[in-house]
């Protein structure tokens, strides 16, 4: 059980407000890129984040561009989840690929606002809050694989035996 | 139970009959990545194998910021080159060629029935031949360049079918905005989206191309033209590469028929910072504009230039607008320049630059200050990712930026010939 707490956003977080382009094509260590994390969205979130926190954001989350910073900023920064009511579909893939949690749950996002404690069990599959609880389905199965493995590049080296 | 071309495209690559839903694991037909090779280079040498599985299917393309705007993209570009030449890959492409999308195409790899997979979000734009191509992440690319393989879930299908001819003024990208407005950003997340009905076939190739790019934008993994005669003719002036037309099933399913009459539509504008925000141009007229971009893999083909070209010839643009041209490709900007265009551009007062990426996505060469607005070609209007946060990005037609530019205003192109 990981505790965090949690930050709220609205429908359609893109890529360019989570990671923006200025940035994209320099490569940068994590550190670096999570000091800057959502800096068109929100300025503090970068200077306040805590390990274990978690985003919460409406439907479409990580829509725009394909850039992966995208997902490994918000990893680097120490979020632990981004809890939304869908995502883009190639976020959703560089999340996996990347060991970040992506979860779907239309009820967290309705009932969870910024700076509630939030607790979430990946093997039960439960999201708590102040004693409310949320359900949502894990990954589906053919992707479990490649979040077991720690992210794809694992997952390939493992195919590959190496 | 008739099958969509995606059904049928990814039945044949996975040997198996599948339908939307399942996950299949494949070999795709080729890989594209661009300025960010360099990053998946680092990931590829994280797997820890020496040599690529298939150097043949590699297709790396420079254009992202070309040339090199600093040192940290020099050494990027460095790193790559050196890669390429270390690995043998047959297809790379360096700097002077265009944007990827668009010299992927002209090169002759964007065919009927491939399935080609790209590190970039609007790698959709090969479905305008009838090809089944779908963005993908860097690490993603990385594990294709080591394993020739990709898990891909079978995408369920929206059919967008047109009818009824554009009336004057109005282009394919004003149908496209129209469909995102209407629809929103997410309508198509992990579906594909085919294009059809009978104006499909209508489109120029270059309209088809504008229209499969923006299917990113509506969040879609694919969009798709039926591959007909004007497709094989302009495919077969570029490869003798083999391929095969795979098309949907008459009975084929679909998750929803949406349906537009072409003669209806007015031109649209995005308004900030979504590219679902659209509006019919008329309802922002009179905005100041401090910058307009024409070109991009979106509206920067030759068709593009020219429209720009009619509506400026002879004509200087607003002393207060200035105006970027930004041909799509080398080739485009050689046939622009054959033609004259470029020559009209530039004498209506446009900043000509060398094609590549640089302005639309933020990274160098006109970038906007704050309180500035900007009319782009473009495909997205995310907020900061032309400049300052503060900025403003409007996404219209060549034809409603080259009528913007002229009037140092948003403006319906239809009030001015």
């Amino acid at each position: 059980m990981n505790t965090g707490r949690v930050w709220k956003y609205g429908d359609n977080v893109n890529t360019d407000v989570i990671f923006p382009g200025r940035y994209t094509y320099t490569l940068m260590p994590p550190e670096e890129m999570a000091k800057h994390a959502l800096e068109d969205l929100d300025s503090e979130f970068a200077k306040a984040v805590r390990p274990g926190d978690v985003i919460v954001a409406g439907k479409n989350f990580g829509c725009g561009s394909s850039r992966e910073q995208a997902a490994a900023c918000l990893r680097a920064a120490g979020v632990q989840a981004v809890v939304a009511k869908s995502f883009a579909r190639i976020y959703f893939r560089n999340a996996i690929n990347l060991g970040l949690a992506v979860l779907q749950c239309d009820e967290a996002v309705e009932a969870l606002v910024s700076g509630d404690a939030i607790e979430i069990d990946f093997t039960a599959g439960t999201i708590t809050s102040g004693g409310r609880v949320f359900k949502f389905f894990p990954l589906p199965e053919s992707v479990l694989g490649i979040v077991q493995a720690g992210g794809l590049i694992e997952y390939t080296k493992k195919k590959l035996g190496l | 139970m008739g099958l969509t071309f995606s059904e049928k495209v990814l039945s044949q690559k996975a040997g198996r009959p599948v339908q939307a839903g399942e996950v299949v694991t494949i070999a795709p037909d080729y890989c594209l990545s661009h300025d960010n090779s360099a990053a998946i280079i680092g990931e590829f040498k994280k797997i820890g194998i020496s040599r690529v599985k298939a150097p043949g299917k590699i297709i790396i393309i420079l254009d992202h910021i070309v040339p090199a705007a600093d040192e940290k993209y020099a050494q990027n570009h460095k790193t790559i080159r050196e890669f390429v030449r270390a690995q043998e890959l047959p297809h790379f492409f360096d700097i002077q060629h265009g944007v990827c999308h668009q010299v992927l195409c002209e090169e002759g790899f964007a065919l009927p029935g491939k399935v080609i997979m790209g590190s970039d979000s609007h790698t959709t734009t090969y479905g305008a031949f009838g090809a089944f191509a779908a963005g993908i992440g860097r690490t993603e690319a990385a594990s294709i360049w080591a394993t020739d393989e990709i898990w891909l879930r079978v995408p369920e299908t929206l059919q967008v079918n047109f009818h009824g001819s554009f009336p004057e003024g109005v282009y394919a990208k004003d149908a496209v905005l129209k469909l995102i407005g209407d629809q929103g950003a997410d309508r198509a997340n992990y579906e594909a989206i085919e294009f059809s009905g009978p104006s499909a076939g209508d489109f120029s190739i270059s309209s088809r191309m504008t229209m499969a790019n923006m299917a990113a934008e509506m969040g879609a993994k694919n969009g798709y033209f039926e591959p007909d005669t004007l497709t094989v003719a302009w495919v077969r002036a570029r490869t003798m590469e083999d391929f095969e037309v795979v098309v949907s099933d008459p009975d084929a399913v679909y998750e929803a028929v949406l349906s537009y009459d072409l003669s209806k539509l007015e031109p649209q504008i995005a308004c900030p910072h979504t590219v679902d925000n659209v509006k019919p141009v008329r309802e922002v007229q009179g905005q100041p504009v401090h910058q307009v971009l024409i070109g991009t893999c979106t509206n920067g083909r030759l068709e593009d230039l020219e429209i720009a070209a009619r509506i400026l010839k002879g004509r200087k643009i607003h002393p207060m607008t200035r105006t970027l041209i930004l041909p799509a490709s080398r080739q485009a900007y050689l046939e622009a320049l054959r033609r004259g265009t470029i020559q009209t551009l530039s004498e209506a007062g446009c900043v000509i630059l060398n094609p590549g990426c640089g302005p639309c996505l933020g990274a160098h060469q006109g970038l906007l200050a704050a309180g500035e607005t900007v009319v782009s070609t473009s495909n997205r209007n995310f907020r900061g990712r032309m400049g300052h946060r503060d900025s403003e990005i409007y996404l219209a037609s060549p034809a409603t930026a080259a009528v913007s530019a002229l009037e140092g205003k948003i403006t319906d192109p239809r009030t001015r010939t």
